[in-house]
């Protein structure tokens, strides 16, 4: 069967199990305005809250995950933040950036034990740190875009993922990270997705031997979030 | 290997029943599911609306499922996907070889996919020299096994950690592991470090879907070892194969579903990782695949729509309804003899393969509802159960023994004070019988059911009777 007649003969045969011809100009446009309007169906009441409330939660549900998270008040102290996460660790000290402005942009030369390079993540790479997209209080989660910025591999490859977050960063449910999403990538009347969202809820797990649930099945082991209190005094 | 076949269900259960192990690893899963998915409904107020408005979402696409799929494919082509569409098993099978043949793709990673099983893709690759690897743990650990999944979200819970251990010796000794792992930490840690290599080599990455987003062309995966993600990520291509039903129309929409999946299946508030993709690398990305295909598989769904079981589309294969299952739970996956199992698996099953084939499955339930209350898009499984076992007997798949006592039981069904006295006969019948051990090994005509079980003998009362003589204290007293 060629790819032509499958699309077909499977639009047809639902039309036809539906009783009905295609849908009428019409109907389509209220179909496509529903898809425009892309409204919240429902916000659970834990996704919403003032700012400060929001970040607790946050920090809460993504220890619960088995994040850990560590709290600095200046970005400058992220790099001192990581080395001191990787000590604490007995960690190798060669780090893969993101290649990201911002987050190359710190001092890492004031870390004199850590090794630093950027790019994509390669199989030999133990610890990498990214920047965030947004983080979500409802269920503790990070959210990443892809891009020449923050290439996918280095959320998935790594042992160990760092991730520097702002506390202007933390929404409150996920719906929030959308309409950011389509504020910040709009082109004329719609917006551009990236070639990942990923949304991450603590490290890699599984439960598939014997229901025990361990750490580290495919992706990192460990998740750190060091988490900039950016928000400070600004009441 | 010879898998189980639907139509052995009575001897499968058999054989299941007496397997120590599989009894074993079942009673794990009902010990930890059941109050994992509990709590995490609990934690979630909203969980009910949430799940009322996930039911009324599928019901409104199934309704306009045609436009929901041509948005979806326009929006993937915008963004510079590729769509097939395939009627059949056989129309998905080849679209995938005919990609992976256009990279001489060697080997192929694998995300867990139930459309995958569905349409036997490992099987078929191999046949055309392509090394299938699944990556999943449990999915490498039936892989291993050369067994089909007994679970949709778990597939390899039916195995034991003792079971594992014995087969990862037995396959991973020649890549020089010839240490039995017996810790589940290390044993997981054996199987990362073997497949690392894997995800690099490999020229096609196959995932599945949880959901297609129609505004905006995208597949996403939900998954808690980040092994889909790797198998997205680093081939060249990623083929991501999915079923109709499972488009959704925006990322709101998604997000519901999301909001209810997790917690229905494993019990956490969120899985791992979620992760929506949408067309292959852009151009100044650093990784990612340079290709994105998206496989449509029909196979017997567009039939179901507008038919009595289409509710059964409304299914986001979290697993709840076969945790839930008494059955299921006695007798494990293998038993049903087909890729989806449990009270979901004998709905539809029947509507993928015919009725004639799967004729016992709707009939491996004693009906007692857990299925359809822990259902979250409240699918009405004893129901659709019943419509099955319905339409078996009217195509004539039902023995003539059967046939002939339900015949009997209808005549006297008909005929109530027939029956109110054929039960005080037997009733006192069997009470005479039986009135020294106070039981009954063995029964006429129910063989089968004393044969695993004694009878506790009737103590000379039909319920009728008690009924009876309770409502009439009611009205004196």
């Amino acid at each position: 069967m060629s790819a032509a007649s499958g699309r077909d003969d499977i639009l047809g045969a639902i039309r036809q199990s539906l009783g009905r011809p295609a849908l009428s100009v019409d109907a389509k446009k209220d179909l496509d305005e529903h898809i425009a309007q892309h409204r919240a169906n429902l916000v659970p009441a834990r996704g919403q809250g003032a700012p400060d409330a929001l970040v607790q939660r946050f920090q809460e549900m993504a220890v619960a995950a088995s994040c850990t998270v560590a709290v600095v008040t200046d970005e400058a102290a992220v790099p001192s933040a990581v080395a001191d996460y990787l000590r604490g660790n007995n960690l190798p000290t060669q780090v893969t950036l993101a290649p990201d402005e911002w987050l190359t942009g710190l001092d890492w030369d004031s870390q004199s034990l850590l090794e630093t390079k950027t790019g994509a993540a390669g199989i030999n790479d133990l610890v990498t740190v990214t920047p965030a997209f947004a983080g979500v209080a409802e269920t503790g989660t990070l959210v990443a875009l892809s891009g020449p910025n923050h290439p996918t591999t280095l959320n998935f490859v790594p042992d160990y993922h760092v991730v520097a977050l702002r506390t202007s960063q933390v929404v409150g449910a996920y719906e929030e990270v959308w309409a950011q999403l389509r504020e910040a990538n709009k082109v004329g009347g719609g917006f551009t997705m990236p070639r990942n969202i990923n949304m991450i809820t603590g490290p890699s797990r599984t439960a598939d031997i014997a229901l025990t649930i361990e750490l580290g099945a495919h992706g990192p082991r460990s998740l750190h979030i060091v988490l900039i209190d950016d928000q400070a005094g600004q009441d | 290997m010879e898998f189980m076949q639907p139509g052995a269900f009575k001897e499968n259960a058999n054989t299941a029943m007496a397997d120590k192990n599989l009894r074993s690893a079942m009673t794990m899963l009902n010990d930890g599911m059941i109050p994992n998915r509990q709590g995490a409904v609990d934690r979630l107020p909203e969980f009910e609306q949430l799940s009322q408005r996930g039911r009324e979402l599928k019901d409104h696409v199934l309704a306009h499922l045609d436009y929901y799929l041509e948005r979806f494919e326009r929006n993937c082509k915008a963004a510079g996907g590729h769509v097939h569409w395939c009627a059949t098993p056989e129309d998905a099978r080849q679209a995938v070889l005919k990609i992976c043949q256009s990279v001489d793709a060697k080997s192929v990673t694998k995300g867990k996919s139930m459309i995958a099983e569905e349409i036997h893709l490992n099987a078929f690759l191999e046949q055309h020299d392509i090394e299938p690897v699944e990556t999943d743990l449990g999915e490498y650990i039936i892989q291993l096994a050369e067994e089909p999944p007994s679970h949709i979200i778990g597939p390899a819970i039916h195995k034991t950690k003792d079971q594992v251990s014995d087969l990862f010796l037995k396959h991973h000794a020649k890549l020089g592991r010839t240490e039995r792992q017996t810790e589940p930490p290390k044993m997981v840690n054996e199987a990362r470090e073997i497949l690392r290599q894997k995800y690099f080599d490999a020229d096609v990455g196959i995932t599945g879907a949880n959901y297609l987003i129609a505004e905006t062309g995208s597949s996403i995966i939900v998954t808690n070892e980040g092994n889909g993600d790797l198998t997205q990520t680093l081939p060249k291509i990623h083929i991501v194969i999915a079923s109709l039903e499972k488009v959704v129309p925006t990322l709101e929409d998604a997000t519901t579903f999301l909001r209810i999946l997790a917690r229905s299946a494993t019990g956490q508030e969120f899985s791992a990782y979620t992760t929506v993709s949408t067309g292959a690398r852009r151009g100044d990305d650093l990784d990612g695949p340079e290709e994105y295909h998206v496989i449509l598989l029909d196979n017997g769904r567009s039939a179901m729509l507008g038919s009595e079981v289409q509710d059964m589309l409304r299914c986001i294969r979290c697993g709840a309804c076969m945790n839930h299952c008494p059955v299921y739970q006695s007798v494990g996956g293998h038993t049903y003899g087909t890729v989806y199992v449990g009270p979901m698996g004998a709905v539809l099953s029947p509507a993928l393969l015919g009725v004639a084939e799967t004729k016992h499955l709707p009939c491996a339930s004693t009906l007692c509802g857990r299925c359809e209350e822990v259902c979250p898009v409240s699918i009405p499984l004893p129901r659709l159960l019943r419509q099955w076992r319905q339409r078996s007997f009217e195509a004539g798949d039902v023995p003539a023994a059967e046939r002939w006592g339900l015949s009997i039981w209808a005549f006297f069904a008909k005929r109530p004070w027939l029956y109110g006295l054929g039960a005080r006969l037997a009733m006192r019948g069997l009470a005479y019988l039986g009135r020294k051990q106070g039981r009954m090994r063995r029964l006429w005509f129910a063989g089968g059911w004393t044969q695993g079980r004694d009878l506790p003998v009737p103590e000379g009362e039909t319920f009728q009777e008690r009924w009876r003589k309770q409502q009439r204290k009611k009205v004196t007293g």
